[in-house]
C-alpha cells in the first residue's frame, strides 16, 4: 500500500514538471502581455508582471488595421460557415439517412478531401481566382471564403453526419405516421434535435477559418483586407526593435476566442474520440 | 482545422436503424454540396493538372493562358537533385516529428492515468490551453522564447549549466530551425494525442490488468500485451493523421524560420514549393510540385481513409 503512494507521489511530481513545462508558453505569452518593457528586456527574467499594466494592449487594439482586420476575419468566418453549415446540413442528411448510389464514393471524397495538404492546391487556387468569370477574386474577402469553403464544406458534411446519426429513429418514424412526409419529417423534427450539432460543427469551423493563415497570406495583400493572423504575422517583421509586449499581448487577444470556443466544445471533441477510433 | 475535423470524424458509434432507399431524394440532397465542390476544388485541381503541363510564368499569369509543354516540367523537377533532397528531408522531418508526438502523447497519456484527480483536472486543463492557441500565435511565443538577445531560453538554459547560451541565435543552422520548428509542431500536437490516447485507454479492461498484475507481469509486459493491444486501433489513426498534417505543414517552418530566411537548404515540401511557384513566378514548376506533393499525401492518406471509411458505412 505504502508502496503504491510514493508511486502515486513520484507520478504526481512528474505531472507537475510536465505541466510548467507544457503551459509555460502560454503563461509566458500573457505573463510578457502585462509586463513593462523594463520587465520585458531585462536581463534576469521577471516571472511574474510586477505593477502589472494594460499598456500594451492598448497599444496592440490601436495599430493600424488591428480592428479592420478582426472585421475581415469575423466577416470572412460568418459567412463561411453560414454557406457550408446550410449545404452541408443536407448531404449530411443524406448520408446518415438514405442509401443510395455514389454514397461510398461521395464519403471517401468527403475523408479525402480534408486530407489534402493546402499549400498543395494554394497555386491553382491563386490564379483562377485572379480570373474569375466576374472580375479578379485576388485580394478580396469573397475570394477567401470560396477558398476556405473548399475545407470547411467537407468539413461540416462529415461533422454533421455524425449528429444527426446519433438521433433516434423512434422519433422519425413518429413524425411519419403523423402523416409527415420524410423529408418534412427530418427537416421538423431533425432541426432541433441537432442543433448541438450545428453549434459544436460551427465552432470548430471558426476556429479553423479564424487560426488559418497560408491562404489567408497568399491571396489578401492590401492590410485593410487581411485577416488577423496574417496582421499578427507582420507585427515583428520590419522594424529593428521587436515589441514583445505588444505582440504578445496582441497574441493574447486573438487566441482569446479560440480558447474559450475551445472549452465549451472540447468535452464534446474528447467523446467524439473515444468510441468510433476504438470500435472501428 | 483537421483535429477537430478528425476527432469528429471518429465520431460515436450507435446502433441505428437502417438507411432507407429515397429515390431522388439523397440525390438532390447531397447536390449542393457536389456541386460546389466541384466548382471551387474539382475544377481547380483538374486546372492543377493543366497547369503542371504548361509554362506558366508572369507575363501568361497576365495573359492567363500558358503554352503546353507536355511532361517538360516533371522532368524538370525530377531531374532536380533539389527536389530529391526537399523530398528526403520532408521524409525524415516528418517521422521525426510524428514519433516525438506520438510517443510522447502516448506516455503522457499513461501519466495521467496515474496521476491524483485533481493534477490529471490540471494537466487536461492545460493540455487543451496549448491545444487551443492558434499556430501563428505559438509562432510569435516562440519566437520571443527564442530569441537570442533577450529570450527566456537560452536564460534558462545558461542558468541551468546546460552550456553557455548568453545570446546564442537559434536560427543560424538548418539543424537548430529545425528543432525550433519540431519542438513547435511536437508541442501543439501533443495534447490531441494525449486526450485522444487516454480516452482510449479508459477502453483497456481493468480486470486484465491487475491479473497480469498479480501474474507478477513487469509494467512493460502488461503494457505491451493487454493496454497495447487495445490502443493499437487508435495510434494508427493518429499516426496516420499526424503524418499527413506534419508531411504538408507550411504556416510554423515558413513564419518561424521567417520568410525571408526561406532558403534551399530548409525548404520542406511545402515552403518548396511555394517558393518555386510565387517566388519565382514559376506556376507551372510550382504546380508539377504540387501535384507531386498531392499524390504523395493521397497515397499517405489510403490508411485513414480505409480506416474512416469504416466509421463512415455504420
Amino acid at each position: 500500500m505504502s508502496r503504491r503512494r510514493t508511486g502515486r507521489l513520484g507520478w504526481n511530481v512528474v505531472g507537475i514538471l510536465l505541466f510548467v513545462v507544457m503551459v509555460f508558453p502560454v503563461f509566458w505569452m500573457i505573463s510578457t502581455a502585462f509586463k513593462s518593457n523594463g520587465q520585458i528586456y531585462s536581463f534576469n527574467p521577471v516571472w511574474f508582471p510586477r505593477h502589472p499594466t494594460l499598456g500594451h494592449f492598448g497599444d496592440a487594439i490601436h495599430r493600424p488595421y488591428f480592428w479592420t482586420d478582426i472585421k475581415n476575419t469575423v466577416i470572412v468566418v460568418i459567412v463561411t460557415i453560414a454557406i457550408a453549415l446550410t449545404l452541408a446540413f443536407f448531404a449530411a442528411v443524406a448520408l446518415a439517412k438514405y442509401r443510395f448510389s455514389g454514397r461510398k464514393l461521395f464519403v471517401i471524397l468527403v475523408i479525402a478531401i480534408q486530407m489534402l495538404p493546402q499549400a498543395g492546391l494554394i497555386i491553382p487556387l491563386y490564379i483562377l481566382l485572379g480570373r474569375f468569370p466576374t472580375g479578379n477574386l485576388v485580394n478580396t474577402l469573397t475570394g477567401v471564403i470560396l477558398v476556405y469553403l473548399t475545407f470547411a464544406l467537407p468539413f461540416c458534411v462529415w461533422t454533421l453526419r455524425g449528429f444527426v446519426l446519433g438521433i433516434p429513429k423512434d422519433l422519425e418514424e413518429a413524425a411519419m405516421v403523423d402523416g409527415s412526409s420524410r423529408l418534412g419529417a427530418f427537416l421538423r423534427i431533425l432541426l432541433p434535435l441537432v442543433a448541438p450539432g450545428l453549434v459544436a460543427t460551427s465552432v470548430f469551423a471558426f476556429i479553423t477559418a479564424w487560426n488559418e493563415y497560408i491562404f489567408a497570406t497568399t491571396l489578401l495583400h492590401d492590410q485593410n483586407k487581411q485577416t488577423i493572423t496574417v496582421w499578427l504575422s507582420l507585427l515583428s517583421g520590419g522594424n529593428r526593435f521587436v515589441d514583445w509586449g505588444q505582440i504578445m499581448a496582441a497574441s493574447t487577444l486573438i487566441a482569446i476566442p479560440v480558447v474559450i470556443f475551445f472549452l465549451l466544445v472540447q468535452r464534446r471533441i474528447a467523446f467524439g474520440l473515444t468510441s468510433g477510433a476504438v470500435k472501428a | 482545422m483537421l483535429t477537430a475535423a478528425a476527432a469528429t470524424g471518429m465520431s460515436r458509434r450507435r446502433p441505428l436503424g437502417r438507411r432507407v432507399a429515397g429515390g431522388s431524394v439523397p440525390y438532390l440532397l447531397v447536390l449542393p454540396v457536389v456541386l460546389v465542390l466541384a466548382a471551387i476544388l474539382g475544377y481547380p485541381i483538374y486546372f492543377l493538372v493543366r497547369l503542371s503541363l504548361q509554362t506558366y510564368g508572369l507575363p501568361e499569369l497576365v495573359k492567363q493562358s500558358g503554352e503546353y509543354i507536355g511532361l517538360d516540367n516533371f522532368r524538370t523537377v525530377l531531374h532536380d537533385p533539389l527536389f530529391w533532397h526537399v523530398l528526403l528531408r520532408t521524409v525524415v522531418f516528418t517521422a521525426v516529428n510524428v514519433g516525438l508526438t506520438m510517443v510522447l502523447g502516448t506516455l503522457i497519456a499513461l501519466l495521467l492515468v496515474r496521476v491524483s484527480t485533481w493534477l490529471r483536472l490540471l494537466l487536461t486543463t492545460g493540455l487543451v490551453l496549448v491545444w487551443a492557441m492558434p499556430p501563428v500565435v505559438a509562432v510569435q511565443i516562440w519566437q520571443w522564447m527564442t530569441n537570442s538577445q533577450n529570450g527566456v531560453l537560452n536564460y534558462v538554459l545558461t542558468r541551468l549549466h546546460v552550456g553557455n547560451y548568453f545570446q546564442h541565435s537559434w536560427y543560424e543552422t538548418t539543424f537548430s530551425q529545425y528543432a525550433m520548428v519540431t519542438s513547435l509542431i511536437v508541442w501543439g500536437a501533443i495534447p490531441f494525442v494525449v486526450i485522444t490516447v487516454y480516452a482510449a485507454l479508459s477502453q483497456v479492461p481493468h480486470e486484465l490488468i491487475e491479473a497480469a498484475q498479480i501474474d507478477g507481469a513487469r509494467a512493460w509486459r502488461s503494457f505491451k500485451d493487454v493496454t497495447l493491444p487495445v490502443l493499437m486501433p487508435v495510434l494508427l489513426i493518429l499516426t496516420s493523421l499526424s503524418v499527413i498534417w506534419d508531411f504538408g505543414v507550411f504556416t510554423q517552418p515558413y513564419l518561424l524560420i521567417g520568410p525571408g530566411q526561406q532558403t534551399t537548404s530548409n525548404y520542406l515540401m511545402s515552403t518548396y514549393l511555394y517558393y518555386e511557384g510565387f517566388g519565382k513566378n514559376n506556376f507551372g514548376i510550382g504546380a508539377a510540385i504540387s501535384l507531386l506533393m498531392l499524390l504523395i499525401v493521397a497515397a499517405m492518406s489510403v490508411v485513414y481513409v480505409r480506416r474512416m471509411l469504416r466509421v463512415g458505412e455504420d
